[in-house]
């Protein structure tokens, strides 16, 4: 097995009585897709947030990148790539710009961050839209720029909370066809979702309910666990004795 | 320091893209420095009076002339009766009410003295004491002239007072005010615009990408306040050069006094509105608690009335905000010349309030809740 570049073991988090994460214990290789699954409301996020240094949790350990979530927060954060659920670069500034800045302050090299810049909008097929206000995008382009930024300075591990949110099916599969090539060039891609279709996607999955991980294993296993033919019948089987619902 | 270039050139982007904020930062001091100083003219130069002569003698109707001729009062009714007059400061008509009684000349002239009666609008205090004032010099001089007081025997002891307006001769309320409004101009922008800005990247949830990346605490907030500050002096700058061309008012003392001042004071206000920003999640909260406490800073701070004339607990709260001790600072530099050493304590009251308001807004921002 490869390094693991995410630990956990007991990890929860508690808004007053309620345990938004409970008790969570995983290891993530490095290189690995980890698919991280739930019904809304589940704890996915929260257990994201505490991951890359956003929030404390309120008991148990976990190191990312080989830092410690309670103390090295800002170690962690040079080594991961974010993208949220809420869209996050700067609609008034251009592609460009929001390249420029995000891939300044993570600290690429000006002498790089120029020519990376043109490939990376080369890449994405944005050439006439580098100068073009973020706002102006169609949100499945803005979602792979988005991406795009998260990984330009070549973290360790990226974090995506719901990327696809929103997005048609052919961006859908364009965007896991970015998420491989980000896994190929060995980095580690911790994602949530509710789209079953791409549990089946990703090297192993955790179901999340109630703040408690459920299962944790790859698709293919989990499928002849559970005597099913697809991951939307584990989901279901999994996640309909959820307590919470909604968010 | 290479972050926080990257982050600068972010904001000024930013800044000069929106370009309602733009056109409002710049056409706001030139407006508010046209404006208010003319609206807000405590000169009282129209006073409407309401004349009630029972009397219709030579000495009423020299009386009359020469209130007349003050050029300070307006003459709206000569009434047949008092209670006629009255009506007119009901209605708003008149703000002062003069009675000249029966028999005023026959008793000035043989008693010598005649009581008067002056009755005065005081909705509008101000108003109301400042022409009851210019009644009563213009009554007064009057008297002096008499002919039974001017050629008749000289009263014993006259006290004669001249008196004089230092640093402002003919006590012009522009010189007061525009000084006033150059600080008013570096509030807004100090407590208001950083503040909503921060509190829009909350909104948007672009602070989140910031907070998840290595920017320090100190980058962003330094990311965020050099941008407003060179702003504000830019504003700063335009307000002077408006006070100048349109009032003539050009600051006696350094100019090098003033723009310490202003940068310091600048930085205290920006820290203020960091603080706010950081208490705040969205920016109708940031508005209301910025507007709330701009409200005390403005009311309290000598921009309008006084700051000695304040009950003592108001001078202490007064003295807590560091806008009285700027508009303090630029009056007397503006108007009186004054330098460095004698402004020095207000100096460190600013540099005082720029380190707590700062270090706590630094201390509050939590990049990991």
């Amino acid at each position: 097995m490869a390094d693991k570049v995410i630990t956990c073991k007991n990890l929860t988090k508690k808004f007053g009585d309620f345990y938004a994460v409970h008790n969570i214990s995983f290891d993530v290789s490095q290189g690995e897709i980890f698919g991280f699954l739930g019904a809304n409301g589940a704890g996915k996020t929260t257990a994201m947030r505490i991951l890359c240094g956003l929030s404390y949790p309120t008991s148990g350990e976990a190191s990312v990148a080989g830092f410690d979530v309670y103390t090295q927060q800002e170690r962690i954060k040079q080594n991961i790539g974010y993208m949220s659920q809420k869209f996050s670069l700067y609609e008034n500034l251009t592609v460009l710009e929001n390249i420029t800045f995000f891939g300044g302050v993570y600290g690429v090299p000006a002498a790089q961050l120029k020519e990376r810049s043109r490939q990376l909008i080369a890449k994405l097929g944005l050439t006439n839209e580098a100068k073009k206000l973020v706002a102006s995008l169609p949100l499945g382009w803005k979602q792979k720029l988005a991406f795009s930024v998260a990984i330009f300075h070549e973290p360790k591990i990226v974090f995506l909370d719901e990327p696809t949110g929103g997005v048609d099916p052919v961006t859908r599969r364009q965007f896991w066809d970015m998420i491989y090539e980000a896994a190929a060039n060995g980095i580690t891609v911790f994602v949530t979702t509710h789209y079953m279709d791409e549990a089946e996607y990703c090297d192993r999955v955790t179901i999340m309910v109630d703040g408690k991980v459920e299962a944790l294993d790859s698709p293919g296993n989990l499928k002849s666990r559970f005597d099913v033919t697809s991951m939307d019948e584990v989901f279901y089987r999994l996640a309909r004795n959820a307590v919470r619902s909604g968010d | 320091m290479k972050v926080l270039r990257y982050l600068l050139q972010k904001e000024f982007k930013q800044i000069f893209r929106d370009k309602t904020i733009l056109a409002m930062m710049f056409a706001m001091p030139i407006i508010q420095l046209i404006i208010l100083p003319l609206a807000m003219n405590f000169d009282v130069k129209s006073i409407n009076l309401a004349v009630v002569d029972h009397d219709h003698s030579t000495y009423s109707m020299k009386l009359l002339n020469k209130i007349n001729a003050s050029g300070y009062f307006k003459l709206v009714a000569a009434s047949p009766s008092f209670q006629d007059a009255i009506q007119y400061i009901e209605r708003e008509k008149a703000d002062v009410v003069l009675e000249i009684p029966m028999g005023f000349e026959r008793n000035l002239v043989r008693e010598g003295q005649q009581p008067l009666g002056i009755s005065i609008d005081a909705i509008n205090g101000t108003k109301a004491a400042i022409g009851g004032n210019y009644l009563l010099s213009v009554i007064g001089d009057f008297n002096q002239q008499i002919p039974i007081n001017a050629t008749g025997f000289k009263p014993m002891g006259v006290i004669d007072l001249t008196w004089s307006n230092w640093f402002n001769p003919l006590a012009e309320y522009k010189y007061y005010i525009v000084p006033a409004v150059l600080v008013l101009l570096l509030t807004l922008i100090g407590g208001f615009m950083a503040a909503l800005n921060i509190v829009r990247e909350k909104e948007v949830g672009t602070i989140e990408q910031i907070n998840v990346t290595p920017i320090t605490k100190l980058e962003f907030i330094s990311g965020k306040l050099i941008p407003f500050w060179v702003v504000g002096m830019i504003v700063f700058t335009l307000g002077l050069t408006v006070a100048y061309i349109v009032y003539g008012i050009w600051p006696v003392g350094s100019f090098l006094t003033i723009y310490i001042f202003a940068g310091t004071y600048l930085v205290a206000l920006l820290g203020f509105g960091l603080l706010v920003s950081t208490y705040t999640e969205n920016q109708l909260q940031a508005m209301f608690v910025a507007f709330f406490f701009m409200m005390i800073f403005m009311l309290m701070s000598g921009l309008f009335t006084a700051v000695d004339s304040m009950p003592g607990w108001a001078r202490v709260i007064a003295n807590l905000t560091p806008v009285t001790h700027f508009i303090k600072v630029i009056r007397m530099v503006v108007l009186k010349g004054s330098g460095f050493a004698d402004v020095k304590w207000e100096f460190l009251y600013l540099v005082l309030f720029a380190c707590i308001l700062n270090g706590w807004a630094v201390y509050n921002y939590r990049k990991t809740s």
